[in-house]
């Protein structure tokens, strides 16, 4: 590999997309070094789903421009940007409920995996073994994420905590240089999050860099190394997680709403 | 080898019914009648991949079905192809225009891509009825017997096995996608199509894979029915036998192989036997179709296999 990258991993300028007239994220400027924990938060409605849905190709910005690793990637095509090194997980649960919650797993694989129609048609020999590479490999991220109980489940058959754990599964088996969460401790209770606090911890010590949206305020002081505050779709402030929290602006914009998470 | 798994056993299950079934076929017509069913299933198993596995609509692939009959037709009686040339000629030249026409039209969704996909139907039916010249139009053409080195492929008898190995090998063909990474792509699609494209995967490129993949299936069939029956119309190109075709895949079981197989056996079959009812029959076919969906919604074959399932706990 090269030398560390004196550039950051993202760089965002003046990305705005609006839909009709609400400006859902407005000329939001910011970067992101790689290897960090980095949060977005933000009250309801202030863009942080819209930006994740921006950076990953999911929505095409109205302007502005995002730039991955050195190389321009506005508007590329959500499987282009994981072909890049992103990956992420949803807040309203995007599971595969047609299939097992291995398979789902291994649908993370694709693009390391030989996905030829010829060779799928005929079964290829190849093809055979690298079925059971992928089907032990999506078995251990499982693990890893503390889904041992489910190694042999349908996804249709899965509580709702564990089928946040298998998003996160599913987006490691890309092998992401980027991963982005989008309230992944939503709707858990204190045990489960506290799994997922150390599951991000551990993900940013195997040098993934994360991008966590999150609501739990106890969660993003805890684990970021840097916090990115929205508010209507402007970045509010930024900085770590001490300048955050007492930034008076952004007391203001959670306190005057009454939104702040009790700490 | 595990023979629970559908690509052995039920592969295994199949080939032993082809093989007994003519004990049961006591004269020519209902060897007609398992050659019909099989052409059917050979289709809807490629259909099925479309609709039950990857979860996009087609209400036009009767038209496939129809470039492949009439393909194999023109190619073998006005230009004296060897058929076996024909097929692959024509087969190929099917998977070209279901490629061209599958880019755009695929990116359409639900109502609209049906829509799209039953007017490409409806040109293909139009233009093989008005180019009479070639195709004889609305009276049909007849069509040459399919000779393999040097042998004339005719009769019932023949037939019936090289439809119940070219079915055999359909199925075995469509298993081996679903389990493969790219079958996989597919069934993700349809469990969650945002959810497959932030995992890699190419949606547009997925979609008309299996797009070409079945259209390719429909035009063996019909480049066989062709031969089989030596004389095609254009009546297997309408509308309505696209429609057939998705009832067949529905009522066996969506997103189910040997479902669709078991659909379009039992709805081949179904009008066979209602012909006693004679002006009844009609009405008694809709009774035991809306009958079936209501109370085995998820289609024949899933719905039995759950309720086995739920029974063995
Ligand atoms: N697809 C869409 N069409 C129209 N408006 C949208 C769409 N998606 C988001 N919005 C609007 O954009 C704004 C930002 O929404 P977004 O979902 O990004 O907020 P959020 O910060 O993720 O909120 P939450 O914390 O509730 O998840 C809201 O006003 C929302 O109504
Ligand atoms: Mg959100």
């Amino acid at each position: 590999m090269s030398a560390p990258q004196p550039v950051a991993q993202l760089s965002v300028t003046a990305l705005s997309k609006a839909f009709g007239g609400v400006h859902a994220v407005d000329q939001l400027s910011f970067e992101l070094d790689s290897g960090k924990v980095h949060s977005i938060i933000g009250p309801n409605g202030a863009g942080k789903t819209t930006l994740l849905n921006l950076l990953t190709g999911v929505y095409a910005p109205s302007s502005g421009s995002v730039t991955f690793e050195g190389s321009d990637v506005t508007g590329l095509a959500p499987h282009a940007l994981a072909a890049r090194g992103m990956a992420r997980t949803f807040q309203n649960l995007q599971i595969f409920f047609n299939m097992s919650a291995r398979e789902n797993v291994m649908v993370g694989r694709h693009l390391r995996e030989r996905t030829g129609w010829l060779a799928a048609l005929l079964r290829f020999p190849s093809l055979a073994a690298g079925e059971r590479e992928s089907r032990d490999e999506a078995a251990e991220l499982m693990r890893f994420v503390g889904l041992d109980d489910y190694l042999d489940a349908d996804a249709d058959a899965m509580p709702y905590g564990a089928l946040k754990r298998l998003e996160i599964a599913r987006a490691l088996g890309g092998k992401p240089k980027l991963l982005l969460l989008d309230e992944p401790a939503a709707g858990l209770n204190p045990t489960e999050t506290h799994e997922i606090d150390t599951l991000i911890a551990r993900l940013a010590q195997s040098g993934v860099t994360v991008v966590l949206v999150e609501h739990n305020m106890r969660l993003v002081m805890g684990v970021s190394d840097h916090i990115v505050v929205l508010d209507y779709g402007r970045k509010l402030c930024e900085g770590s997680a001490d300048q955050v929290r007492n930034d008076p602006r952004v007391i203001e914009a959670y306190l005057g709403r009454a939104e702040l998470a009790p700490c | 080898m595990n023979w629970r798994t559908p690509r052995t056993g039920g592969l295994a299950l199949l080939a032993a019914v082809i093989l007994l079934l003519p004990l049961a076929l006591v004269n020519n017509y209902w060897y007609e009648v398992a050659i019909l069913i099989g052409i059917n299933a050979i289709v809807c198993v490629g259909l099925n991949l479309l609709i039950g596995y990857a979860g996009q609509i087609s209400l036009g692939h009767a038209g496939f079905f129809g470039l492949g009959a009439y393909g194999s037709a023109i190619l073998s009686a006005r230009y004296g192809w060897p058929p076996a040339a024909a097929l692959a000629a024509t087969t190929a030249g099917v998977a070209l225009i279901a490629l061209l026409v599958g880019r755009p039209i695929l990116k359409l969704k639900g109502h609209y891509l049906a829509m799209a996909t039953l007017g490409m139907g409806i040109i293909i039916s139009i233009v093989i009825v008005t180019e009479d010249r070639l195709t004889g139009g609305p009276d049909g053409m007849s069509v040459p017997a399919f000779t393999l080195f040097g042998m004339s492929l005719a009769g019932e008898r023949v037939w019936y096995w090289i439809i119940g190995g070219t079915l055999v090998g359909a199925v075995w063909f469509a298993l081996n996608l679903i389990e493969s990474p790219a079958g996989r792509a597919l069934r993700a699609l349809h469990g969650s199509e945002v959810g497959a494209q932030v995992s890699g995967i190419d949606a547009t490129r997925a979609k008309v894979g299996v797009f070409v993949i079945s259209a390719m299936f429909a035009s063996v069939a019909g480049s066989m029915t062709a031969h089989y029956s030596g004389f095609i119309t254009p009546g297997k190109v309408s509308f309505f036998h696209s429609i057939e075709l998705v009832t067949m895949v529905v009522f066996g079981g969506m997103a189910s192989t040997f479902g669709a197989v078991i659909g379009a056996a039992a709805l081949t079959l179904l009008p066979q036997l209602l012909t006693v009812l004679k002006e009844y029959e009609m009405v008694v076919f809709g009774a035991v179709m809306v009958s079936t969906m209501i109370f085995f919604p998820r289609g024949l074959l899933p719905s039995l296999m759950l309720a086995l399932a739920r029974k063995r706990k």
